[in-house]
């Protein structure tokens, strides 16, 4: 499923407009993510201004934009983290596989049971490593007894590359671990959930290139079985490992498209003064 | 004309470095270096004279003396009917019993004054601690045993030197008469001076020689026990409530200044309250731990609810993100992830709240726990007393001897708090976790 990238600004004729429409409405039956008409206002401030978007499954959307954009803040809408936060208010749909996760009967739970997240700065839990990833499958009951949590930990560690290095000491604490190792833990206790989707917001910004390019390969691994939207300052990063790429700015989608073109051949003005490196 | 100004480039000022300036510089830093340290000293020096001027003065509370008499345990007198029956055994004459050993040693003395003079060497109830004896080992009737008996007040301070011969014989509490006898006792080598045992395992008593803490100590820890059962859960459910749970607002702001408000009213004042709805609408007994203990968690509650809620802010909101990203519940992030973390701090809060109640008075002068209580309260029900109070009540007390008491009673006092905020170090140590 491809993503079409949705005409933001400018008067459109009213047949096309009707068209788009039609085909806009097909796209949310099949996105991961299909957001419509999406406004957040930080108490009188607004951070989104009626984004439209589509997030296709399988594959890498990475987002950019300067900062105070409202990447960050479109992310945490994904998987409603916006609620903890007092006077955020949020209008418009964000439909989840077809489901509209803003809805009053959704539980915001079982929504990020199945929606996972990826902080900036690492942040295990300071239990021993064995615990931080059995327990998402432990609050979900997601295994009967002890040697299916044992396979669950496994599982993830090795998916997250990090089975080798840690076998030996599951039982030595999370925040024992380095930066780059610690992501990694986040990333197996995110995936131990057996989410549909994983939000990564800036994973790489506090570590180092080493540990970045191993987190890169790791987030090109895991796109066969997940969902990805990752938040990003570097566009090269979002160049490595996205297939589509959406460019925000003030609050507002102003580009959306194939990585590759997004990067080459710009349409828009604001997108192109970002990537050539004017203003940002 | 500003235009010109403007249009020129500012000069460029370099930092002053010359000797003279930077010499001021460290000369002022040195002065106040020195300042602050003499502050240390100074502090650090009136504590030490604090603990050691009631150290020194205590010292005579921990010993006690004792006069050896040989008692006739004479059947005649505990016993005339032969029955050896408990009740018989306890309604004796003891008091003969002392007279006649004391008879045995001073058999010159024969007037009734002279005689009373000398039975004012012993402690007044000399004659209980026989009866105790022969109640306990009933073999000792027919027998001769040299007792060693407690010594009065008077004798404990004339022996231990703090009453001075040389005082005037009008105001001293031991005359002449007295002074030839304690001699007389003490070349006989029939004066001890020992370890006061009895400080540790009795009640308060009106006479200073039979005077003890252990009341108190086990009025304090009932008392606090009561109140840590019930500030502890509640000041921390408190915390976890307004912190996490409760909505942002006006209410919410308005129940923050209160309970800030709240910890710097008064504690006489939670006294008053304490009478009018513990003792008077609920009926619960005066003077009781039971009393005391929720007057003292009401004082300490909002200290535990701010340290609570300090130790539950310091949590980093990652923690708490990473729990509710993963699909946690809300009240499984605060109990899993958030109380985990926070609960060291808490500990400490409600330990150093404790400690604060340990050295309550005013509020509980008002249910009627300064009471001159001469029993080892068995409950919480019990009438009972605390260690500031028995300090007070000694302290107020006419006895010589109580000086030294009411020092040492600071002193089990002093080592309560001390030994309180060692659990404290030792949880915050135990629990705390690094991230």
């Amino acid at each position: 499923m491809h993503l079409v990238p949705l005409p933001t600004t400018g008067p459109a004729p009213t047949a096309t407009a009707g068209r788009l429409a039609a085909a806009a409405d097909a796209d949310a039956q099949t996105a991961a993510f299909a957001v419509r008409g999406l406004d957040v206002h930080y108490g009188a401030t607004p951070a989104l201004r009626n984004v439209d978007l589509d997030i296709a499954h399988h594959r890498v959307t990475a987002l950019i934009g300067p900062s105070g954009c409202g990447k960050s803040t479109f992310l945490r809408c994904l998987n409603r983290m916006n609620d903890l936060i007092a006077d955020c208010r949020v209008s418009g749909r964000v439909l989840f596989n077809g489901t509209d996760i803003y809805a009053p009967g959704t539980d915001p739970v079982s929504l990020r049971a199945r929606v996972g997240m990826v902080f900036q700065k690492p942040n295990p839990f300071p239990k021993s490593l064995y615990d931080n990833v059995a327990y998402g499958p432990r609050i979900h009951g997601l295994a009967g007894d002890r040697t299916a949590l044992d396979e669950i930990v496994e599982t993830s560690l090795r998916r997250a590359g990090l089975w080798d290095e840690v076998k030996d000491r599951l039982d030595a604490p999370g925040t024992a671990l380095s930066g780059g190792q610690q992501q990694r833990l986040c990333i197996a206790r995110a995936i131990a959930v057996a989410p549909e989707a994983i939000l990564m917001d800036e994973p790489c910004s506090a570590l180092d290139p080493i540990a970045t390019a191993r987190i890169e390969e790791l987030i090109d691994e895991l796109r066969t079985e997940y969902t990805i939207v990752i938040v990003t300052h570097s566009m090269q990063q979002a160049a490595r490992v996205a297939q589509t790429t959406a460019f925000f700015h003030l609050g507002e989608v102003v580009e959306v498209g194939a990585t590759e073109r997004l990067f080459t051949d710009p349409r828009d003005a604001r997108t192109k003064g970002y990537i050539t490196g004017r203003f940002g | 004309m500003t235009e010109v100004a403007s249009s020129l480039p500012p000069p460029i000022r370099r930092p002053d470095v010359s000797p003279a300036r930077l010499a001021r510089r460290h000369a002022a830093e040195r002065r106040f270096r020195l300042c602050a340290l003499a502050a240390v000293v100074i502090a650090a020096g009136m504590l030490l004279a604090l603990i050691g001027t009631i150290a020194v003065q205590s010292y005579p509370a921990f010993f006690e003396t004792r006069i050896g008499l040989d008692v006739d345990f004479d059947p005649d007198v505990i016993d005339p009917a032969g029955t050896r029956a408990p009740a018989d055994l306890g309604d004796a004459n003891y008091a003969v019993l002392v007279r006649r050993a004391l008879e045995k040693v001073f058999p010159e003395v024969r007037t009734r004054r002279d005689r009373r003079a000398l039975k004012r060497l012993l402690s007044a109830d000399a004659d209980l601690a026989l009866r105790d004896m022969v109640l306990g080992n009933p073999a000792l009737i027919g027998t001769t045993q040299r007792v060693w008996l407690l010594a009065s007040d008077d004798v404990d301070s004339f022996v231990k030197g703090l009453i001075a011969r040389e005082a005037p014989q009008e105001t001293r509490r031991i005359d002449e008469r007295m002074a030839a006898w304690i001699d007389a006792l003490a070349a006989a080598g029939r004066i001890e001076t020992r370890f006061n045992a009895t400080f540790f395992t009795a009640a308060d008593s009106r006479e200073p020689e039979q005077a003890g803490i252990l009341g108190a100590v086990v009025g304090s820890a009932l008392t606090l026990i009561v109140t840590l059962a019930l500030s502890f859960p509640l000041g921390v459910l408190a915390a976890i409530y307004l912190e996490e749970f409760a909505p942002r607002g006006r209410w919410a702001d308005l129940i923050e200044v209160n309970i800030n408000n709240l910890a710097a009213v008064p504690s006489i004042v939670f006294g008053l309250l304490g009478l009018a709805i513990f003792l008077n609408v609920f009926g619960l007994p005066r003077g009781a731990p039971v009393a005391g203990g929720m007057v003292l968690a009401l004082m300490t509650l909002p200290t535990v609810i701010i340290a609570a809620r300090t130790a539950i802010k310091a949590v980093p909101p990652s923690v708490r993100e990473a729990a509710l990203a993963l699909g946690a519940s809300h009240m499984q992030a605060v109990l899993h992830h958030v109380l985990p973390l926070a609960l060291p701090g808490m500990l400490t809060g409600a330990i150093i709240g404790m400690a604060r109640a340990l050295g309550e008075t005013a509020p509980l002068l008002m249910i009627g726990m300064v009471a001159f209580i001469a029993e080892v309260p068995r409950g919480f029900t019990d009438p009972a007393t605390v260690l500031p109070v028995q300090i007070y009540l000694w302290a107020d007390s006419p006895e010589r001897a109580f000086v030294a008491k009411t020092s040492a009673a600071t002193l089990v006092l002093l080592g309560f708090l001390a030994a309180m905020n060692a659990v404290a170090v030792i949880l915050r140590r135990r629990f705390e976790r690094r991230w």
